[in-house]
This record gives C-alpha cells, structure tokens and sequence, in this order.
C-alpha cells in the first residue's frame, strides 16, 4: 500500500476547541485559518472533533453512490472507538498536498480505490485522534493514560467520564503519536459489520445537495449546443430569435459549442432550440457506425502488438488442429456505451469580492479539474476553490482525463464576463451524444481444448481505443493496459497463450465505464470457455475449477455454485450461467438463472460469491454488488450508442438508450467471503461477471451465442 | 399572467412563461430542489411529484396547466404512508448516488396511498417509470413491501 502517514505538531491546529488531525505534509504557505469553538474548521484534516461531539470526516473521495462516505467513516469510528450516531461526513477541499488518492499520486477517485488506498491511512488517523484524547484526559484527571478506555464515543478513567467534544480542546495541545497502535482484527466493532449508510437520510428525504440544487443569489443558468459530430466546429450562427427570448443574458461562442445564459433554465433552454447554427465539419469524425465497426472489426482480424506470451500458441493450435481438436474460432463486439448518470454533468461558478473564484462540482479528479479551471480562466489555482459537491452518478463518467467538463464550464464563466454565479449543466441530450464513451471492443480467439478440459492453445486480438493516450494517464506504453487488463495473465491455466491488441484511433472521446476494460475481457473469456467446456461436454464449474490458479477464485467459485444450487434439477425452460472474473483485486463469481419471455431474456436471479479482501461494511459491498449487476444488465442486454450520417449520434435520452428499469431487475443473493487481506475495490467488481453470465445461460437455453452486443438492442420496447 | 396553484399546501402565485414546465418553477422560482431533472421528456421519473395526489412528471407539464392545482414535492410530504415509505428506504439504505430517490419515494408513497398491499406486479407498474442508473431496484422492491407492513 505504500501509505505514508507521519502525524506531526504542525498538522494539529491548536487552541479551537478542536481537535484536527493531519497528515503533515510539505505545506507550503499553509494557512492556518481562523477558528472559534462554535465554528471548527479544518482545511488541512481528515477528522474534526468539535465540541459538540461530532465527529466530521473530511473524505478526499467523492460520493457518488459507492459508499466511501460511510466506509471512510467506518474505519476512522473503529479505531476512535466512536458511536456511530456521532460520526458526520464532507468532502475534503480540492488539495493535492492533502488530499491526494496515495496510489494516484493525485487527489481523485476512481479504478475502485477510495477503501484500498484509504484503509491504513484513515485508521491511523483515527488510532492518532484517540490516544490523544486518552492523553488529554489522563492529564486532566492524573491517571496513565494506560488507565483509560475508550467506548462508543466516551473516554473513561476510573470514575471519570467525557465525551471527545469536551476533550477536544485539552486534546488538540497534545503531542500526537508518532506510530499509532492499530487494532487487531479480532477487536474490530465496526470494520466488517453493517452499518447504516451515513447518507441515507438525507437521499430519502430530497435533503441532499446536489451541483445542480446550488441556487447562489443573482445566477445565471447557462445551456450549451455542441457540435453534432465529435471534433467539429462552429462555423456560422444566427442568435438573434434566441437573444429575444424573454431572460436571456447573453449568447457566447466557445471552443465546445455554444452557450446561452439566461435569468432562468426555461429561458436557456427555449432559447437553445431558436439558435440557428451551422457547423463545419472540417477535422471532425465523421464515420458512421459500420464504417467504425468494420474499422474494429478489421483490426482484431490482423496481428497487433503483442501484449502477453506464454510457450508457443501457434504451434500449439496446429498440433491440436493436426490432431484432429475442435478449433474454436470466435470474433465479439462490444458497443461504444454511455454512462448516463442520472445527474447530468453541471458545475456553479461563482466570483468573490476578492476576485478569486468558486468552483462546485461532482469533481472526481480534483488535481485534474482544478488546474483546468486555472488554465482557461487564466488565473493562479490557489485563487480557485474547487467545492466538491455529492453526484448523482459517474460510474467513469467525472473521472475525466482530459477535464473536458471543467474546461468548457469555465470557458463559458470567463465568456460571460463573471460578474454573476453561473450554472452550467448539460440536459440528457448533451449527455448522450456527448461522447467519452466505453469505446468500441472487438476480440478474435482462437483456442483449443482437450477432451479433459486442458486448454491447448489460445491466440487472442484485441482492437479499442486507448482511455489514457494524449491524457496525464498516459504511460507510453504501446499497448493501453486498461484494454487488456483481465486476460493479459489469464486466470485460467494456459501454456500457450498469445495476446496481441490494436489501439484504434478514431475522433470519438473515449472514457473509462464501471469495470473498464473488464467490461470485454471478461466477457470474451468467460464465455469462449463456457463454449469450450461444453463443446468437451465438461461442466461449467468443475471445468473451471481444473484451469483456475488462484484459490481465492477456486473459492468464490465453489460458493456461488453452492449458493445457486448448481446442480439441481431445472426446470427446462430456465437454464443457469456462470462466470468468475477478478477486477480491481476482487473476486467475483456469479451464476445467473435465465429464460426468455416474450422473446426476450428474463433473469429470475443472481447469485454472487465476492472476496474483496477484509470487509468494511458489508451493507455497501452487497448494495454494490447489486448495483453493479444491474448496471452491467442493462448494458448487455439494450445498450448501445450510434453513430448515423455524417457522424451524428443517433441516440438523445433514455428512451432510446435503455436503462435497466424495475421490472427487468433480477433477484440478488450475495454472499461475502471473509478475509484478513487488504481490501480491496468493490464498485466495479459486481459488473464484469454478469454479461457472460446471462450469455452463458442464453447459449445453454437455446444454442445462441451472444457474441455481438447488445444482446436485445434497440427494438425492445419500454414497459412490462 | 399569473398562474396560482397551491404547492406543498401554499398557495403561489407565479407569471413565469406559461410555458414553463412545472419542475423549473418548484426548482429554479421556489429554490425547491428536492425534486430533480433528469431527461426533459418524462422518461426517467426523476421530477416526480404529486399533482391533485397522482403521480406527474413535472419536466413536462407546463405551469400553465397548474392553475388551481395541489402540487405536493418531496419536501412537503406528509402521511403515514410517506413517513413508512421513507422510514423504510433509510432502514434498508436503498440509495446509492440518491439523485433519482425523491422521485422514487414520490411514485412509491402513490403506489402505497392506492393499493396499500401491492404485489410484485404491482410494485413494477407503478414503479417503472423511475430509472436509477445505481439500479437499488432491489432494495425499493423490498422498502415499499416493509412500507407496505408498515402502514
């Protein structure tokens, strides 16, 4: 993990009547900001104990539905030895010299880290807070501090009692420790048991605040028109019917398109559709989606740049083809996929008096965001606070490279002058069609196996654009590794494996979707296996079990197939499928119970094994789980966007590109496997496993191969 | 012209654009925000409210529409059955990202207000007009039944 946390004076802002706890890092100019005992405040910490006994975790992580809000607090309540009632939450300021992710290096969230890399570090924070309140209190009441304990939120010393908040004070003029003592897992109360959600409240009650629920007093509300194939350009435009709709501002023209800002969001919006704009295509992606998919298409097809070797698989492949082996030969593809968070990106910007500027946003890489902001409004970023507000979704969507959002929210700030607050937000069209997709995947296998279910040879290509060239993740490798993660070490026992990968360049923004690269990998290999142990007539799972290597996926394999019942007699109109994929250090396995109805898939039921290492609270792991099935459903079975002439996306809003809806969601049964390692991801993990699963299941049903996505489409109308 | 509809039982009186669809009025003119947008065109339920006790999408009602009407947003709900509907949803912590949730808890409080022991079928009909991306289907499926006890 790598953590580096060294507690020191310097990161304790003394003499508040708050305890604040920081990491002490190289803080130049380190402002140590005003304080009063009725109003804590903490920019340099990650826990604030105020004298009301509360105690605020200042999270580095967004929350936007994954949990880390509740699992950052998980681990800082158990080695405080909190009460759960006391414990409170925010986002932490945009600073990287705080705040930065520590396997990042810069402060964001995101490849399903937020616990991996927080879980040493936010319990020392806690273990830090807690024996200096035990210090504070042997003082003040002439005891060892070995005398003390410390429960459920109260510090007790032979008959002395006190909450943290009336230690706070003593507390924040103690000596911190320098190497905290960690609790043992056997003393663990809150790591690994359900916890209520410390947000739940306030989403069930519409108390939530939202980027778009900002309303600062005299703002605009600002809407925008792009170009309508990726990479294009404003080449004329008429805005005089618009200028006349009554509370428009202004009409601006930046690089991303162009922007109406208006006293109100019906006004912008009214005005938008009486823009009349001619667009030049001049450099822009102008193919349709068959010219794209054969693009893909033909690239798998040819050899690419080698990613992974193991012993010889050609030579392998045609001694088994000269042996007489079915050669099992398969091409897949996957669509390009939108996010669709139900929150459509927005950001307010606001000027202060001073003339520095106010940022809020569902900012998921801050370092990113932030230096975007200060670039294109051409001012010094430490007079830019970047506020970052709870999201209604990302799942990839706001961890982007390239900052394209803050970057167009801000073009569109300087434009308008700043002498008002603007919101700028996009509506669901400017989502769908705008891009930073999961790119377009096609893979070709060829592969063998034996009548014992050995594989004899593997050749694999894959062809998608690459998420992190030209970007600050860019690594220089020649092969983007989130294409291949997954398979580039198979799972599966295979001594003569090849994989090679094209990295296709094409003018469509490409972007990270829950599970990555997973989204395909696993997709490809869970089923061609499938396929093969059946063609073998081998069974699914102890098939698998034979090729597997790690026990940790031995293990959520057998316990799904247990939980499922695998085995048991069907009935023959449902059929069951499996898959177990590894991602982000999480084992998943899932089986999934399918029939068609009406002509169209209908899952009754998931089963999921998970080991994500040490638990933190399992009432997040299995709400991810299910999220992250029906999020990865909903993909498989209806979604894809396309491109029509001249380049323009076909799809606008969720009527034709499909989420899961109610009827559609299967039962979930999960079961968590216990463990001592680290943990590790959960958002992501849920989502790999469940296409090749209901495939799996659909081939078993009736001798169809799902190779190309989405397995419904389109066509399939709304409604039960 | 003024358009006058009560709203969370008080009465307002609005001369927006006519035009103006109802989720912009209670958001952007009574800085109610508990009620969210999502699509524009009545396809994800995030804007959800009450008008006159049914379920409505209010990105496409327009205000003009509203005149004399009760309008009742998440933020003034009131009832057995939302107190049970919401009770419920923190009970077994059905929001993730929580954006689509006001409009969630508006259709399920109608479901439970009409048929106050609804079937599976039932819970689909009503509720599958409200999308959530986190796809918590099965914790709402299982709030509304322990609402449902509940009231």
């Amino acid at each position: 993990m790598g953590t580096v946390f060294n507690p020191s004076r310097r990161g304790v802002l003394a003499g508040s009547g708050a305890l604040v706890l920081g990491l002490a890092l190289p803080l130049k100019g380190k402002k140590v900001l005003a304080q009063t005992s009725s109003n804590p405040f903490a920019p340099n910490a990650f826990i604030r104990i105020a004298p009301d006994n509360t105690v605020t975790i200042l999270s580095k992580h967004i929350e936007f539905g994954q949990g880390p809000w509740t699992g950052l607090a998980t681990l800082v309540a158990e080695e405080l030895d909190a009460d759960w009632d006391q414990m409170r939450v925010e986002h932490a300021p945009a600073d990287v010299t705080k705040y930065a992710n520590v396997l990042f290096g810069v402060q964001g969230t995101g490849g399903s880290t937020a616990m991996a890399s927080s879980y040493t570090q936010m319990r020392q924070a806690g273990a830090t807070a807690r024996a200096m309140l035990v210090q504070a209190a042997a003082e003040k009441w002439g005891m060892k501090p070995s005398a003390i304990t410390v429960s459920d939120g109260i510090v007790r010393g032979s008959s002395n009692s006190a909450t943290f908040g009336e230690l706070a004070e003593a507390a924040s003029k103690i000596e911190p420790p320098v190497e905290p003592t960690l609790k043992a897992k056997k003393d663990f109360k809150f790591i690994g048991t359900d916890r209520p959600k410390i947000d739940s409240l306030r989403k069930s009650t519409g108390t939530a605040e939202f980027t778009i629920d900002l309303y600062r007093p005299n703002m605009l509300v600002a809407v925008a028109a792009h170009p309508p194939a990726f990479g294009g350009t404003l080449a004329s435009m008429d805005d005089r019917e618009a200028r006349n709709v009554k509370g428009v501002v202004d009409i601006v023209t930046v690089p991303q398109g162009v922007a109406v800002l208006a006293e109100n969001t019906f006004a912008a919006l009214k005005a938008r559709d009486k823009l009349v704009l001619n667009w030049s295509d001049d450099g822009a992606e102008t193919r349709d989606s068959a010219a794209l998919r054969q693009l893909f298409v033909d690239a798998a097809r040819t050899d690419g740049i080698e990613a992974a070797k193991t012993g010889d698989a050609a030579v392998a492949l045609a001694a088994a083809e000269e042996d007489g082996t079915f050669i099992h030969e398969a091409e897949f593809y996957f669509p390009f996929l939108a996010h669709a968070t139900m929150e459509p990106l927005d950001a307010v910007l606001e000027r202060a008096e001073d003339g520095s500027v106010d940022v809020w946003m569902g900012s998921q890489i801050q370092t990113i965001d932030h230096g975007t902001l200060a670039a294109v409004l051409g001012m010094d970023q430490s007079n830019i606070r970047l506020n970052t507000m709870l999201a209604g979704g990302s799942f990839g969507r706001l961890a982007t490279p390239t900052a394209h959002f803050a970057a167009e929210a801000a073009a569109i700030f300087k434009a308008s002058g700043m002498d008002r607050p603007v919101k700028f937000m996009w509506t669901r069209t400017n989502d769908i069609k705008g891009g930073y997709y999961r790119p377009i995947a096609t893979h070709k296998v060829r592969a063998a196996m034996d009548r014992s279910g050995d594989i004899l040879g593997w050749e694999q290509t894959v062809a998608s654009q690459s998420l992190t060239k030209g970007t600050p993740f860019d690594t220089g490798a020649e092969v983007d590794a989130t294409m291949i993660e997954g398979i580039k070490e198979p799972y599966y026992e295979m001594p003569d494996h090849r994989l090679t990968a094209h990295m296709v360049d094409i003018g469509v923004p490409p972007l990270w979707w829950r599970s990555v690269g997973h989204t395909h990998t696993a997709y490809v290999m869970e089923t061609m296996i499938d396929e093969m142990l059946e063609k073998q007539g081998l069974h699914p799972v102890s098939g698998r079990m034979r090729l597997l290597k790690d026990p940790r996926e031995k293990a959520v394999l057998a316990r799904v197939a247990e939980m499922a019942n695998f085995n048991r007699k069907m009935n023959p109109e449902r059929k069951l499928g499996v898959a177990v994929h590894k991602s982000f250090g999480t084992y998943c396995a899932q089986v999934a119970e399918v029939s068609m109805k009406n002509g169209k898939p209908k899952v009754h039921k998931v089963w999921c094994a998970v080991d994500c290492g040490q638990p933190i609270n399992p009432n997040v792991i299995r709400a991810q789980i299910e999220g992250g099935i029906g999020y990865g459903l909903g993909a498989v079975l209806f979604d894809e966007i396309t491109l029509g002439q001249g380049g323009k996306v076909d799809q606008s809003n969720f009527h034709d590109y499909r989420s899961l809806r109610i009827h559609e969601m299967p039962q979930i049964e999960v079961a968590i496997i216990d463990s001592d390692e680290n943990p590790t991801g959960i958002g992501e993990p849920g989502t790999p496993p469940i296409g090749p699963a209901i495939a799996n299941a659909l081939r078993r049903l009736d001798g169809t191969r799902h190779h190309n996505l989405p397995i419904i489409g389109l066509n399939d109308p709304v409604g039960v | 012209m003024a358009i006058e509809l009560t709203v969370n039982g008080k009465s307002v009186k609005t001369d927006v654009d006519p035009d103006t669809p109802l989720l912009w009025v209670i958001r952007d003119e009574m800085k109610l925000t508990g009620t969210k947008f999502g699509c524009g065109m009545a396809q994800c339920g995030a804007c959800t409210v009450h008008v006159n006790g049914e379920t409505r999408r209010s990105c496409v009602t327009p205000v003009k529409f509203m005149e004399g009407s009760e309008v009742t947003t998440i933020e003034g709900l009131e009832g057995k059955e939302a107190s049970a509907v919401q009770k419920a949803w923190t009970g077994i912590d059905v929001p993730q990202c929580g954006y689509c949730q006001s409009g969630q808890v508006m259709s399920a409080v109608a479901l439970l207000k009409k048929v106050p022991n609804p079937s599976d079928e039932d819970i689909d009909t009503a509720m599958n007009g409200n999308i959530c991306r986190c796809a918590t289907y099965v914790r709402i499926r299982q709030a509304i039944k322990n609402a449902a006890k509940e009231v």
